[in-house]
């Protein structure tokens, strides 16, 4: 199946939650020197869940449409729950069939996110 | 002129995907069916080890694998088979320079000097040798077209301009001393596909400092220019079998023999000692004392029937035609989507090898070689182990597409044809 579905590539073109960062919360920057791509995701939380996130950065169709999604997913959701994802959810969320090569620009922003709830 | 289709009728690989359009052979190059047989020869004829046994098998190993030496040693005008050395790769022939004669001749206080445009392999094992003795890592920088900053364009160009050589003089003046012991440099950039003007370099730097050794990586050179050593003048020089339609596994180690007489053995084992004792070691002579343990022997005997391939279709002929590809894919991308696309390197192809990198609109390069690739278009994309010389561009990544004997110019517009299919694809 190709990978650049209509839902991607709208993500893509108009990505969710992109842009500024949140006021007086943590953030975090991850990146991919092989392929240059770069998330800074800022985060605040409201009694252990996520109130509000942010991310910026540069990176392809995949690793922002990831990180659209992703933060979408996560609001409202405990650090309990969201400690809990991985790859395979990441894949499940992106619905397309990624080679090995691409999952590591979809799990960037899931890097990020494990970060900020440590 | 090259006749394509003839050519891709000895790489079983076209019969196998007829629509390959295969433009990364800079990473590898694809491999006739007279190596892939030689391989299966000496697996199902005669697979002995190679320098044991007194029996007729391992006598055929022996003679075959002693060959291939010789046949790389007449590929490059060296001066006998016993300047050729067999690594696994031509990465593993810089790091055994930087081990075996680095640590021999460089004190604290000297230079190494290299350049921005070199592939991780001739970067990082200079970048650490210096750091670890305490001695001074020194980078040539390129100007905005991809050549070499020396002061001018093109030494080549202007060798009857007398003003640009003294000028060119003073500038490697400034980076060559007589604590320079080693300069490491690229004969073709696998990014720009700069061809350094290698000769004329080496002329100037030994006037500078005669005790320089020089070393050339020549991986991204020996597939596709005529190498004679003789006439380049540098101490060493390496390359790799797999970029030159050979196996994986063979990497070439070229130099002066006395050098490789005074260097210091790389590793120890069996093959490359000729008497223990328990209290010292004697060791062979080069190219032997640089072998240690059973080397790739079905590889090192297929890699002749590369050579062979190559010498019969003429080194000539493939870079006029690698030339007249490169030439081809820059005016057909440029004048087919104008600004949105950026070509790296020199515009002059008599000074580019057959590697065109580039960045597409504010396209990602990933995007850009998956949606190729969705089309059966092999490109390469990242920083292609050139992470200093994208840092020098200000880009994170490009994408690159490289020519080889098989390609032609249908392959050009199947290019171009997936690039006008990425921009439909991710446009917003």
């Amino acid at each position: 199946m190709n990978i650049y579905q209509d839902i991607i590539l709208d993500h893509y073109h108009h990505p969710h939650n992109q842009g500024g960062s949140v006021l007086s919360g943590r953030s975090v920057e991850v990146s991919n020197p092989l392929c240059g791509d770069k998330i800074k995701m800022t985060i605040s939380f409201e009694k252990n869940k996520v109130k509000e996130i942010k991310f910026q950065g540069e990176g392809c169709v995949i690793s922002t449409a990831s990180s659209s999604l992703l933060t979408d997913y996560v609001k409202n959701k405990s650090k309990q729950e969201l400690k809990k994802l991985d790859s395979k959810f990441i894949i499940k969320m992106l619905g397309i069939d990624l080679g090995m090569n691409r999952i590591k620009c979809a799990v960037l922003p899931l890097e990020a996110l494990h970060k900020l709830l440590v | 002129m090259l006749n394509i289709q003839e050519v891709k009728k000895r790489f079983s690989i076209f019969q196998n995907q007829p629509d390959l359009v295969y433009l990364d052979s800079t990473a590898t190059s694809l491999k006739p069916k007279s190596v892939v047989d030689k391989i299966r020869e000496y697996y199902e004829e005669y697979s002995a080890n190679v320098f044991r046994g007194i029996y007729p098998m391992s006598e055929k190993a022996t003679m075959e694998f002693e060959e291939t030496r010789t046949i790389v040693s007449g590929f490059i005008n060296a001066n006998s088979s016993n300047e050729i050395v067999f690594t696994r790769n031509a990465t593993e022939s810089l790091n055994l320079l930087a081990y075996s004669l680095g640590r021999k001749i460089l004190e604290s206080g000297d230079e190494i000097v290299t350049t921005i445009m070199e592939h991780h392999s001739n970067f990082v094992p200079w970048q650490v040798l210096t750091s670890e003795v305490g001695a001074v890592f020194k980078i040539i920088d390129i100007d905005e077209e991809g050549y070499l900053n020396l002061g001018i364009n093109n030494i080549k160009d202007q060798k009857s301009n007398i003003k640009n050589i003294n000028q060119k003089l003073k500038v490697l003046d400034q980076i060559i001393t007589k604590k320079t012991k080693i300069l490491a440099l690229t004969y073709v950039s696998n990014v720009l596909g700069t061809i350094n003007p290698i000769k004329e370099i080496v002329t100037q730097v030994k006037k500078i400092n005669p005790k320089i050794i020089v070393i050339i990586d020549a991986a991204q050179a020996a597939p596709h220019l005529k190498i004679d050593v003789k006439d380049l003048g540098a101490d060493f020089i390496v390359f790799s079998s797999h970029k030159m339609l050979g196996p994986t596994g063979v990497g070439v180690l070229w130099g002066k023999e006395k050098l490789l007489k005074e260097m210091y053995p790389f590793m120890y084992g069996g093959d490359m000692i000729s008497e223990v004792y328990i209290d010292k070691t004697i060791y062979k002579d080069p190219p032997h004392k640089f072998e240690a343990g059973t080397p790739a022997i079905g590889e090192i005997i297929a890699f002749k029937e590369a050579i062979k391939f190559l010498n019969e279709v003429g080194m000539e002929k493939i870079s006029e035609h690698e030339k007249k590809l490169t030439r081809i894919a820059i005016d057909r991308l440029t004048s087919t989507f104008g600004g949105e696309i950026k070509i790296y390197g020199p515009r002059n192809v008599d000074d580019h090898n057959g590697i065109v990198s580039f960045s597409f609109g504010k396209y990602h390069s990933h995007d850009i070689s998956q949606i190729l690739a969705d089309n059966g278009i092999c490109v390469r994309a990242g920083h292609h182990c050139a992470m200093p010389l994208h840092t020098r561009l200000k880009l994170p990544a490009t994408v690159r597409a490289s020519f080889y004997i098989y390609n032609d110019e249908k392959d050009v517009e199947k290019l171009v044809e997936g690039l006008k299919k990425v921009k439909k694809i991710l446009k917003a």
